[in-house]
């Protein structure tokens, strides 16, 4: 029996195949303005028995009938630990909103945190800054890693920082410099989230911002921890609902 | 009925109003009206809000016409039973729909609450009749957003009077709102020209304690499994409790009761047995303000109480009726309402009390502290609740009445759902 799991977030689509608990195959794409093709062209692509879908745009599924759905936060949970046994907190920068879960001894989530409405902190504020400092998103971690000083970015908000940023090149700052301060903006909120309740290890980063090597780096710093990165983090939900679906049924 | 004429004689910007009425309509049909197997008893309920805004702006204006007076009001603190007593007509102004808010915005900040925001932009875009029909406007000092506007809304419509709440319950606070209290009788016997004697008072007390039996007869039907009416539907009971006709809302609340009573015996419920049931605690929801609810409910779980001033706190206590004279009434109705436990008051610890006994008695498996945006003292007060509750699953969330964050709090709300299994 083959189980899929379909995680549809604001940006990428993404899909896990599993079978007896092994993961066989996966597949991202875009979401588009059209997610309801994306999904049907990945159910035809990796056919199951069993399927469930997950993410910002898991209702969008119904049409089907019988895809269940789970919050992405159910689904984080169960793929955070089969990449990572011993995981109690993840932490993921989605691309409309950043969250903070605390699983309990089995598993299950005990605690969650989440952004609020605005796009500060997400991972289409980072998409949006590299772009106003022509980066590819691939290359502006590791670029704001070389950065030689450090500045502060005062504002958080997608619109007022992004003119900061304006003032700041006007000013001849460097853009690895301003694109640190971004990356550090980012991490202080995702951080203070963390710190509302205990933080128990492992800590878990997932989701596509966690490919980020700047990222992984100063939460690292501020959380004073080692934090695990799988070896595909962008596919921690698709992967949970998967095996949610295998054990679980449909 | 067309009520063009009406509305235009009350100064409503009849275009701005048209529109207002059309998205209430969809609104409601989208919202109520696709609920299962509703209570017949509702029936009633959907005509008065079909009506909103004709038949008991009518019926207000004719009580008007007969020299009734008619006085607005924003806060479970400001007793209506002395308005009641001089033959007055007592309507909650709370308005809980993003209307107006640019009008708003050009006399208060931006980041004030949505409650606020839109109870003054429904007056400044000319789409409130009932605000049109008052002959006083009582404010109160409970929040900083409140009282500052207040003063604004009299220099707009020049009927404003303000009661001062205390922020504490000892001694000191007690005798200054029995002060606020006496005044108010006076200034309700002054623009009515009329003196209030014991009888008014207790045939006063008389209607809004059964408007408050009848409202806790309905809350303690939601404590049943499965449960026989929705969170929307009671939801929606409370909120017309604030603008009906007394009389006729305490009997027509009594017979949905009755239905109520029949649907236990028959096991007859709106959400199967074991389906999750959620207490919703913190800020009011003023009419039409319907979003949480219609969240919680579309993901299969069921709202069986609100811990709120559209709820549990406009109608847990009765007023003592056993009085024999007028000041003694007037004390005893300080003292009723001095128990009611806004988060403006420090300390504030019977509604964590409260809180704790609501989720006991109405066997919730979880507690959504619900609160508006920039409503600092619910939102401050979350962190007490939560404490309070310990192992009970808790979860906060700030929002307002835009529906641009509907599908972060749907995965927030089912979230919450999925921990609870």
């Amino acid at each position: 029996m083959k189980a899929l799991g379909i995680d549809i977030g604001s940006r990428y689509i993404k899909g896990a195949l599993v079978e007896k608990g092994e993961w066989i195959d996966f597949k991202r794409s875009e979401t588009t303005f059209n997610p309801l093709e994306k999904c049907n062209e990945m159910l035809k692509e990796m056919p199951a028995d069993r399927v469930i879908a997950t993410g910002y745009g898991r209702h969008l599924l119904k049409v089907h009938g019988d895809v269940r759905t789970i919050t992405e936060i159910k689904a984080f949970a169960k793929g955070a630990r089969a990449f990572f046994p011993d995981c109690h907190t993840i932490i993921d920068i989605g691309g409309q909103d950043t969250k903070v879960i605390a699983l309990n001894e089995q598993g299950n989530v005990w605690k969650f945190e989440m952004n609020d409405r605005c796009a500060a902190g997400t991972g289409k504020f980072l998409e949006i800054m590299a772009k106003n400092l022509d980066y590819s998103l691939e290359e502006f971690g590791s670029e704001a890693l070389t950065a030689r000083q450090e500045i502060q970015l005062s504002s958080m908000c997608t619109v007022f920082a992004e003119s900061e940023v304006v003032s700041l090149t006007a000013k001849g700052v460097e853009r690895e410099e301003i694109a640190m301060a971004i990356h550090r903006a980012v991490i202080n909120r995702l951080a203070s989230m963390a710190k509302r309740f205990p933080l128990r290890e492992e800590v878990v980063f997932a989701g596509g911002c966690a490919h980020n090597p700047c990222l992984k780096k100063l939460l690292e710093q501020s959380l004073k921890r080692n934090i695990q990165v799988a070896c595909a983090p962008e596919m921690t939900g698709a992967l949970g609902a998967a095996l949610f679906a295998e054990q679980h049924g449909i | 009925m067309d009520y063009t004429e009406m509305w235009r004689n009350l100064g409503l910007n009849l275009e701005n109003h048209a529109g207002l009425l059309a998205v209430l309509s969809d609104g409601y049909k989208n919202i109520y009206l696709s609920q299962k197997g509703r209570p017949k008893a509702m029936e009633y309920f959907d005509f008065v809000i079909s009506e909103v805004h004709g038949l008991r702006i009518k019926e207000i204006a004719d009580a008007k016409q007969a020299g009734r007076k008619v006085v607005g009001t924003f806060c479970v603190y400001v007793p209506e039973e002395i308005v009641l007593a001089v033959d007055g007509v007592c309507i909650g102004l709370c308005a809980g729909a993003e209307v107006g808010s640019d009008e708003a915005e050009k006399f208060i900040p931006r980041n004030t609450c949505a409650l606020i925001k839109a109870f003054m932009g429904f007056k400044l875009a000319g789409l409130c009749p009932y605000v049109e029909l008052t002959d006083l406007i009582v404010g109160e000092t409970t929040c900083d957003g409140k009282k500052k506007a207040y003063e604004i809304f009299q220099d707009i419509t020049g009927k404003v009077y303000v009661m001062e709440i205390p922020n504490m319950k000892n001694e000191e606070s007690k005798k200054l709102w029995h002060g606020e209290v006496v005044k108010f009788k006076e200034t309700v016997e002054a623009i009515t020209g009329k003196t209030i004697r014991v009888a008014d008072l207790k045939k006063g007390a008389a209607l809004v304690n059964g408007k408050r039996r009848a409202l806790q007869r309905l809350s303690g039907l939601r404590e049943t499994d499965p449960v026989p009416i929705s969170g929307l539907d009671a939801l929606l009971v409370n909120q017309i409790s604030f603008y009906d006709d007394p009389v006729r809302f305490t009997q027509m609340t009594n017979k949905l009761c009755d239905e109520l009573e029949e649907r236990i015996k028959q096991g007859i419920g709106v959400a199967p047995k074991g389906a999750r049931r959620v207490l919703i605690s913190g800020s009011p929801m003023a009419i039409p303000n319907w979003k949480l609810h219609s969240i919680v409910e579309g993901s299969g779980a069921a709202v069986v109480g609100e811990e709120s001033c559209v709820g549990e706190r406009n109608f847990r206590d009765l007023l003592d009726e056993n009085f024999s004279t007028v000041d003694e009434g007037l004390q005893k109705m300080a003292d009723r309402y001095l128990e009611i436990d806004c988060a403006c008051f420090t300390p504030n610890d019977e509604r964590l009390q409260n809180i704790k006994s609501m989720t006991q008695k109405l066997h919730a498996d979880g507690v959504i502290h619900y609160a508006l945006q920039f409503c600092t003292p619910y939102m401050m007060e979350a962190y007490k609740v939560e404490k309070a509750l310990g192992q009970i699953p808790f979860m906060r969330l700030e929002t307002d009445y835009s529906m641009e964050d509907v599908g972060q709090l749907k995965t927030r709300v089912e979230a919450f759902l999925e921990m609870m299994k």
